[in-house]
């Protein structure tokens, strides 16, 4: 019985953790091209808007989906316009950008409050649900579940083996080296922006069409915020985000089933325990070393016309 | 930008700071006049009825001084560390927590003379959201920690802390099941100073006398702005760079706290849930508007305020969802960051050949 709960609670984890890993992977692509964007909270809520929207007049979560990730790309060029073509300060300008993309999402998903959403099926792979434990923990969700299990791997892939990737991260360490190679270190970095806005919104995208299949009020509370500290504190490596994103998972699971269960604790202080905890993690893997510090030119803008 | 070069400017010149604001207003004026036609409601008539709401009448215009208060204060307090460039994002769990403070303050000293009673409850309510500030500041300092995500983390703890207490201990037995203390006994009220607005204002005032003086005309002042501008050259100049950010956070924490003190005490006359309602991040956006120099925040704080309370007055007439204003906020400050590329740089018109060179 216990045992039943315990892995009920372990496929739970991998559920509450994925929009986390989608939108972690995404600002940690944005933030390894050297642009730090706090806007993901704003942009992963206007992908959950756009999704829902597209999900609820056409009916098709695939096309919702890639609406999400498009449509956080357009709210994440902003955030390029800004920093890249007019040198705003990154900062703020990613703090603007999640006030802007809270209230748009409010103000255009307020006449569809409490509105349902089908949005996708679990579905069970064959053969390897069957599996005990391994099974209903990891293979029996839906398919952008299955989509995140591949994303890390694929990120890194991109990073280490392919030209685009290299180009992409030198441009967050060192712009004026790609500069100087024959490249454009803008260009890499409006890639980093939008692609990073694209995974962000599908992760919002996760969150009404998979998460509460509905469209409420302040679907992200806070999911965004954690997703930037997330990619501090997978040191800016795609493995250790699908790690880090499974971790937060696991609170928010554990926090539901508790309050769900009614114990004895004021939901208050549950409903802290993300937030604490994302201040603990963040403590325990401060230890700086070699491989573990942000890409060196995180949030400096590349002067014009150099 | 065909035709067209990038070049660095010398000195910045005068205009663009008068330039910047209405060509972003304007902007955000065309976005949000779109966004209104979506919902098939008139951009003119909402522009009107926004106008009217903040600063059409004498009435808009003491609503609009009450909203600054908690803003300006809540702004003077980050602003003072993002000149240093502490990313102090936490204004909104330091503004919650001065509202503790405060509340606190009233539940255990009763009985005492009002002007007593106001300073102990500002007092307390520094000392709150200063110790919330203070702890970024620890964290960043002993275990490098980044501050702007210990501060937003702060801040949903914060919120969730005061909603503890008063679903919690701090529950008024007498309020029927509604989570909220007792109605505050009317010596821990703001007295009304002017039309309706409250002393908060009084507040304000000598907050920013004290922040002015303090940043223009004391050493450390003048330290906190160096270690700002270049961090590297204030550690050769034996600044004391870890004193300042702890001191920083914990003044800019002291002044969303006495925001929090005044909004429970003379807003709502008691700790309630929904205390918190984001002035901590319209303060952001206001510190950046005015470009963190504190005459420009008190206009700053107002026109904020105004186009928050007119916002309040187009949900009633015209049911805008409240919304709005985040969005307005967000855009202009948008607007207002890219324009202000032209502080630094002037583009200038190439030759031809010179275009097809480079």
């Amino acid at each position: 019985m216990t045992w039943d709960i315990f892995v009920a609670l372990l496929a739970a984890t991998v559920l509450a953790g994925t929009p986390l890993l989608y939108a972690t992977m995404g600002e940690l692509i944005t933030e390894r091209s050297g642009v730090l964007n706090l806007g993901v909270e704003g942009m992963m809520i206007m992908g959950a808007f756009f999704a829902f929207i597209v999900e609820y007049k056409t009916g098709n979560p695939w096309l919702a989906t890639l609406a999400a990730g498009l449509g956080a790309a357009c709210i994440g060029f902003l955030h390029g316009v800004v920093c890249l073509v007019f040198q705003g300060n990154q900062t703020v300008s990613g703090l603007a950008l999640t006030i802007f993309g809270v209230g748009l999402s409010d103000y255009l998903g307020a006449p569809f409050i409490g509105q349902k959403t089908v949005g996708f099926q679990s579905f069970d792979i064959p053969l390897l649900s069957d599996i005990p434990v391994l099974g209903p923990v990891f293979f029996q969700h839906d398919p952008l579940v299955y989509l995140s299990f591949v994303l890390p791997w694929v990120v890194m892939w991109f990073f280490r083996r392919t030209s685009l990737g290299l180009a992409l991260c030198a441009a967050g360490e060192a712009p004026e080296a790609v500069r100087a190679a024959g490249l454009n270190p803008v260009r890499m970095r409006w890639l980093g922006i939008c692609a990073g806005a694209f995974f962000v919104g599908v992760g919002g995208a996760y969150l009404s069409l998979c998460a509460t299949h509905l469209w409420t009020h302040n679907l992200t509370a806070g999911k965004g915020w954690i997703a930037v500290a997330l990619v501090i504190f997978a040191f800016w490596r795609p493995r250790r985000a699908l790690l880090g994103a499974y971790l937060f998972g696991g609170i928010m699971a554990l926090q539901l089933r508790m309050q769900a269960l009614g114990t004895a604790i004021p939901s208050s202080l549950m409903m802290m325990l993300p937030y604490a905890l994302t201040i603990l993690a963040l403590l325990v893997s401060s230890a700086r070393g070699k491989g573990r510090s942000a890409p060196a030119a995180l949030g400096e803008n590349i002067a014009p016309g150099a | 930008m065909d035709g067209f070069r990038v070049v660095r400017r010398q000195t910045p010149p005068g205009w663009v700071s008068f330039a910047v604001l209405p060509a972003a207003l304007l902007i955000a004026l065309v976005f949000c006049s779109l966004l209104l036609m979506i919902q098939d409601k008139s951009p003119v008539k909402a522009a009107v009825v926004l106008f009217q709401g903040g600063f059409g009448s004498l009435y808009a215009l003491q609503d609009t001084m009450l909203k600054a208060i908690p803003i300006f204060l809540c702004s003077l307090g980050v602003s003072v560390a993002f000149r240093m460039k502490v990313w102090n994002i936490g204004a909104e769990g330091q503004f919650a927590l001065g509202g503790v403070g405060a509340t606190w303050a009233v539940l255990t000293f009763s009985g005492l003379p009002m002007p007593l009673m106001l300073c102990l409850m500002l007092l307390c309510a520094a000392v709150a959201g200063g110790l919330w500030g203070l702890i970024p500041g620890y964290l960043r300092l002993k275990f490098g920690l980044n501050e702007i995500i210990s501060t937003l983390m702060l801040n949903y703890i914060g919120i969730e802390f005061m909603r503890y207490l008063v679903y919690g201990p701090w529950k008024d037995p007498g309020s029927m099941g509604f989570p909220m203390t007792g109605l505050f006994p009317e010596e821990a009220v703001f007295p009304e100073v002017l039309g309706y607005v409250h002393a908060g204002l009084l507040v304000c005032v000598v907050a920013a006398v004290a922040v002015y003086v303090f940043l223009q005309r004391t050493r450390l002042g003048f330290e906190l702005c160096v270690s700002g501008e270049n961090p590297r050259a204030a550690r050769y100049a034996r600044i004391p760079y870890g004193f300042l950010l702890m001191f920083v956070l914990a003044l800019s924490g002291a002044l969303a706290g006495m925001a929090g003190c005044v909004e429970v005490s003379a807003t709502f006359n008691r700790l309630q849930p929904n205390l918190c309602t984001g002035y901590g991040y319209t303060a952001i956006v206001v510190a950046w508007l005015s470009r963190l120099r504190t005459p420009s925040i008190a206009l700053f704080s107002v026109f904020v305020a105004g186009l928050l309370v007119g916002t309040d007055n187009l949900q009633v007439d015209m049911q805008v969802p409240a919304a709005f204003g985040g969005i307005l906020e967000g855009f202009i400050l948008l607007c207002v960051l890219a324009g202000q590329f032209f502080h630094s740089y002037t583009l200038v018109r190439m030759g031809r050949r010179q275009g097809g060179a480079a």
